[in-house]
């Protein structure tokens, strides 16, 4: 958002590295998935209605996976749903981002130890960028896991094997570190605990 | 307004006593045991006859009762007319659950049967569309029976924590 904001006195030309651009223009318009699954849909939809206002982010809903760049698992994924889920998933073009929202979605919440049918954290059929945790949590919690997800794209590189998730370290010619990039703690210790049995192309997330 | 006692009378007087058992020594309301292969012809004939009018099947459960090992099935009945209520059981072996459907006689019945289906095993015959309803049709056991051990896997999922 910060570009904008700023006034351009001299001419109309602005630098910019071609990197930086892209994901400026990727994290300003995030178009999500419009799908809810529980309880937690309802503060999404909170979120995009007009108290909130998703809009002033260019966060829109779109009805098809298609036109969707992130997804907001918002509730309690059945392991019925999860294999829609991952349907779903599969067919939004990249690049995408999921956004898990909630307990349910984040580790199966009360469900967790006697819910026979509730997928124990939608992390397992997907890859997610995103945990907002809660119960169901409130649209400025919502909001919050947005602005991560913009900080996670501002980071993404167009170099190859560059992951956004994890840290990067670009060291000058002579080893000296210059500036560590992609540095997001609490995400990176929660990817660590989780196994992914279903690979993804583009994302091989880690673990089997 | 007939109590469950009367409609009890009534029931044996057209059918038979063998075929029911009146249960009222309970802290609840009493209820009717219907012999399975009579379920269907009484519960037309309480729709159907005038005075007794049950035209709503308020609820439909499957039971499975761990002790002896065997299933049920309750149905709750209402008449919006003649203002009572019935509640019938049907006690069945839980290796052999079979039960005739009173789809044809209520149809809200069509999905309870089935919810009872998917939840205990309980096989309705004559029901047009027995499917599992709410969980996914390859789904392995029947969820709400009391030795029920789930699966460790779903298609590739986990599905313990």
């Amino acid at each position: 958002m910060g570009l904008l904001d700023k006034k351009f006195h001299d001419s109309n030309i602005i630098v910019v590295t071609l990197e930086n651009a892209l994901n400026w223009a990727r994290k300003s318009s995030l178009w999500y998935m419009q799908f809810g699954l529980a309880c937690c849909a309802i503060e999404m939809m909170a979120t995009a209605a007009s108290r909130y206002d998703f809009d002033r982010f260019g966060i829109i809903p779109r009805s098809s996976p298609r036109q969707a760049d992130v997804m907001i698992v918002a509730g309690t994924v059945t392991l019925k749903m999860a294999t829609r889920i991952q349907r779903l998933y599969r067919q939004m073009s990249e690049p995408r981002y999921v956004i898990s929202m909630g307990s349910c979605s984040n580790c199966g919440g009360p469900y967790w130890e006697h819910g026979y049918h509730v997928l124990k954290g939608v992390d397992r059929v997907v890859p997610v960028d995103v945990y907002v945790p809660g119960c169901p949590p409130r649209p400025e919690a919502l909001l919050e896991g947005f602005l991560h997800l913009q900080k996670k794209i501002m980071n993404e590189s167009l170099v190859e094997g560059i992951d956004p998730a994890k840290p990067v370290v670009i060291e000058d010619q002579s080893g000296e570190k210059l500036s560590i990039k992609n540095v997001d703690e609490t995400d990176e210790h929660k990817k660590a605990q989780i196994e992914f049995p279903q690979q993804d192309a583009h994302r091989k997330p880690s673990g089997s | 307004m007939k109590s469950t006692q009367e409609l009890y009378k009534i029931l044996s007087e057209q059918f038979g006593e063998e075929a029911f058992e009146l249960v009222e020594d309970v802290k609840v309301a009493p209820w009717i045991i219907v012999a399975p292969e009579k379920l269907q012809q009484t519960a037309g004939f309480l729709r159907d006859e005038p005075g007794l009018r049950f035209d709503s099947l308020m609820c439909l459960s499957g039971v499975h009762y761990d002790n002896d090992n065997l299933l049920g099935v309750t149905y709750h009945l209402c008449s919006t007319t003649e203002k009572h209520k019935l509640t019938l059981k049907v006690i069945l072996p839980s290796e052999h659950a079979h039960v005739p459907s009173i789809e044809q006689v209520w149809k809200t019945a069509n999905w309870h049967e089935r919810e009872a289906f998917d939840m205990f095993g309980i096989h309705f015959d004559e029901h047009p569309d027995l499917r599992r309803i709410l969980c996914p049709d390859d789904w392995e056991g029947y969820p709400l029976r009391k030795d029920y051990q789930v699966q460790e896997f779903y298609r590739g999922m986990k599905v313990e924590y």
